[in-house]
């Protein structure tokens, strides 16, 4: 039990016939993390094609309403394709090029994965199959047709609560069924190893770039970042380059959905025990014989029963704080994002937004907080309004 | 000694997989008990698993089947209990990593030495991740089954080296369901397989008919199958276990050279 371990979190517990597939991703990815050629490719394509580095906003009018700490906004929403996703993708579709791979098959909740991956298979010149549930299918219309646009096919999943989840179950069982000439670009920083270390460096280049640019503007670290937490790619990119500096709180935001104290909730860490699903041992939404619990949130991007490995390590070591966001205070947070800075941030990164509206006043103005808003608000525009009782057509 | 290696002194063995509970626990044991009356030398009992990543439609279907009825864990260990009365053959559990862990591993694999259980399989516990479990079923005298796949290459020689009870050939790619056509090149596996260890070999996976059934007899020393078995729980429910008995007898028959 040692490969790809952050503690006792992480492993590799998959189907046989998965293992030579991840060991030689495993070899690939070691192999071209260090290739100059592989960087500078990836790094053209990050600035290039993806737009990258990504702002860091001083929201200033936030930032004044509160009237606590200083209010940094590291925007991801303004990346190509609306999302961080993307920072993960043009690496790993890179990397199944580099491997002879010609078809990319990917999980996706909110549609922001999947749209993404369609993305760097349009430009790469690959297939691309994507799984999602069919019940997101239904919430994030708009992201169905952007996959499909972009050539990609999107395939409904209707087994078990018909989310994220099942999904990812979908994606896993495809692959095993058709391996040659198809990497599985998994979305977060979870399942088996590699994916957690691989999808946590791409992601990295966020709080690489959130550290050059608050040393520029206010010439010293953070006192928090804040993200959102899924599965935990958004929030791993922005924390990663911080882990050693003490000084920075860490903080994730889960989906409480309507509260930690009800059924209805994706909050793992808040609400979840030890176990191992999805080819990690990691923490989860679960029953006392370990049925995976049909989560739920607002939000379809962190509408997860799990939570990534290293997340799990750095909550056991008290090195990051996660805290649960219930719907309604998302869905404020997206509101007041719009009204106070004209932003309209993701419903996920709302839950990041919301926890920042809760401390930030509470903190001196001489403290400084970064909010990593992961992704654009667009998708979710229709979902709010009929939150808040409003029929649009979208 | 293991008492899983029992199940193939007498030719070719035949190892059908039932889900626990699908549609309940009555039909299970009448199942089971016509599967022992018309050939069956070992069973595959499934722990249902809200989310089976290693099975196709149908095996989904019998857990979802199952847990809706309300099945858990505990009712389970008090079936084999009660069943063991009664049902000499070896049996092993099928289920995921984290229905065993959830349970507490030390707890779980205790009482399958108390209930009886010879063995478990799990398809998400790959050779590289064994050490969760198999410590503890050493502990307790319980065979930890290891599975190999078409892909497993290099891998073969290792995992049927440390095998325990019976070695699981997966016959394809994918996931559990029935195929009509098995493409693999199995006898180079078993080649590789037979150099490394001389415990039993069971070929699963895609099997249905007994001209399939027969075909992978001759290879290995016995053959799985789930997905066929489950079909007609689906397609009969209650009322199930004689078509299953008669459909054992003929996949039995087929491997016996009768």
């Amino acid at each position: 039990m040692k490969n790809g371990r952050f503690g006792i979190h992480g492993g590799q517990y998959i189907p046989e016939t998965l293992m030579n597939a991840v060991i030689e991703l495993e070899k690939a990815y070691d192999f071209y993390k260090n290739d100059e050629n592989f960087n500078k490719e990836l790094n053209t394509l990050f600035n290039e094609y993806a737009g990258r580095p990504s702002r860091l906003y001083f929201a200033e009018k936030m930032t004044n309403d509160l009237g606590g700490a200083k209010i940094y906004l590291k925007r991801e929403d303004l990346n190509h394709t609306g999302a961080h996703k993307i920072n993960n993708v043009l690496g790993q579709a890179l990397l199944a090029k580099k491997m002879g791979k010609t078809r990319l098959i990917a999980e996706t909740g909110a549609g922001q994965h999947g749209v993404a991956t369609a993305t760097a298979a349009a430009l790469m010149g690959m297939e691309c199959v994507v799984f999602m549930g069919e019940e997101d299918t239904i919430r994030q219309a708009l992201n169905v047709y952007r996959m499909k646009l972009l050539g990609a096919e999107v395939i409904p999943v209707t087994s078990g609560t018909a989310t994220l989840k099942d999904a990812v179950s979908e994606a896993m069982r495809e692959w095993t069924n058709r391996i040659d000439d198809t990497h599985y670009c998994l979305g977060s920083v979870m399942g088996p190893h590699p994916f957690p270390t691989m999808v946590r460096d791409f992601q990295a280049v966020i709080s690489k770039e959130i550290k050059q640019q608050i040393l520029e503007k206010e010439g010293r670290l953070p006192d928090a970042v804040i993200a959102c937490v899924g599965g935990g790619s958004n929030a791993i990119g922005s924390f990663y380059n911080f882990i050693d500096d003490k000084s920075v709180k860490l903080i994730g935001c889960e989906a409480a959905g309507r509260g930690i104290d009800t059924f209805e909730t994706a909050a793992t860490i808040n609400t979840g025990k030890l176990g191992i699903f999805h080819g990690m041992k990691s923490y989860f939404c679960q029953d006392k014989y370990g049925q995976i619990a049909p989560v739920y949130s607002i939000s379809a991007g962190l509408d997860y029963p799990g939570i990534g490995p290293e997340h799990a390590y750095l909550h056991d070591i008290s090195r990051a704080e996660y805290v649960a966001i219930t719907d309604e205070e998302a869905v404020c947070a997206f509101e007041y994002l719009a009204k106070t800075e004209g932003i309209i941030p993701a419903i996920e990164s709302a839950h990041a937004v919301a926890h920042a509206m809760k401390i930030a006043p509470k903190m001196d103005k001489d403290k400084i907080i970064v909010i990593t808003i992961s992704g654009r608000g667009d998708k979710d525009c229709a979902a709010i309004a009929r939150y808040r009782g409003e029929n649009i057509n979208e | 000694m293991s008492k899983i290696k029992s199940a193939f002194e007498n030719g070719k063995a035949f190892i059908p997989f039932i889900t626990c509970g699908d549609p309940d626990l009555d039909t299970t044991e009448r199942a089971i008990k016509e599967a022992v009356k018309n050939g069956a030398n070992l069973i595959e009992l499934g722990i249902p698993f809200s989310d089976p990543t290693a099975e196709g439609v149908v095996i989904q279907g019998a857990n979802i089947r199952a847990l809706k009825g309300g099945i858990t864990t505990d009712k389970i260990f008090d079936f084999v209990r009660k069943i063991r009365k009664e049902v000499k053959i070896p049996l092993v559990f099928m289920t995921y990593a984290n229905v065993i862990f959830s349970y507490g591993s030390e707890r779980f694999i205790s009482l399958c030495k108390e209930v009886e259980i010879d063995g478990i399989i799990l398809p998400d516990l790959p050779f590289e991740e064994k050490d969760e479990f198999e410590p503890i079923c050493k502990k307790y005298d319980i065979d930890l089954i290891s599975l190999i796949a078409p892909t497993s290459k290099d891998r073969i020689s290792k995992i049927a080296k440390n095998a325990s009870g019976f070695l699981y050939i997966v016959s394809s790619l994918g996931v559990t369901g029935t195929r009509t056509e098995i493409k693999t090149d199995l006898n180079s596996i078993m080649k590789i397989v037979r150099e490394n260890t001389d415990i039993p070999c069971a070929i699963g996976f895609g099997i249905s008919t007994p001209e399939q059934a027969k075909k992978m007899s001759d290879i290995a020393d016995g053959v799985i199958v789930g997905s066929a078995i489950i079909k007609l729980l689906e397609k009969h429910g209650k009322d199930a276990p004689s078509y299953i008995g008669e459909y054992i007898k003929s996949m039995k028959d087929s491997i016996s050279n009768l």
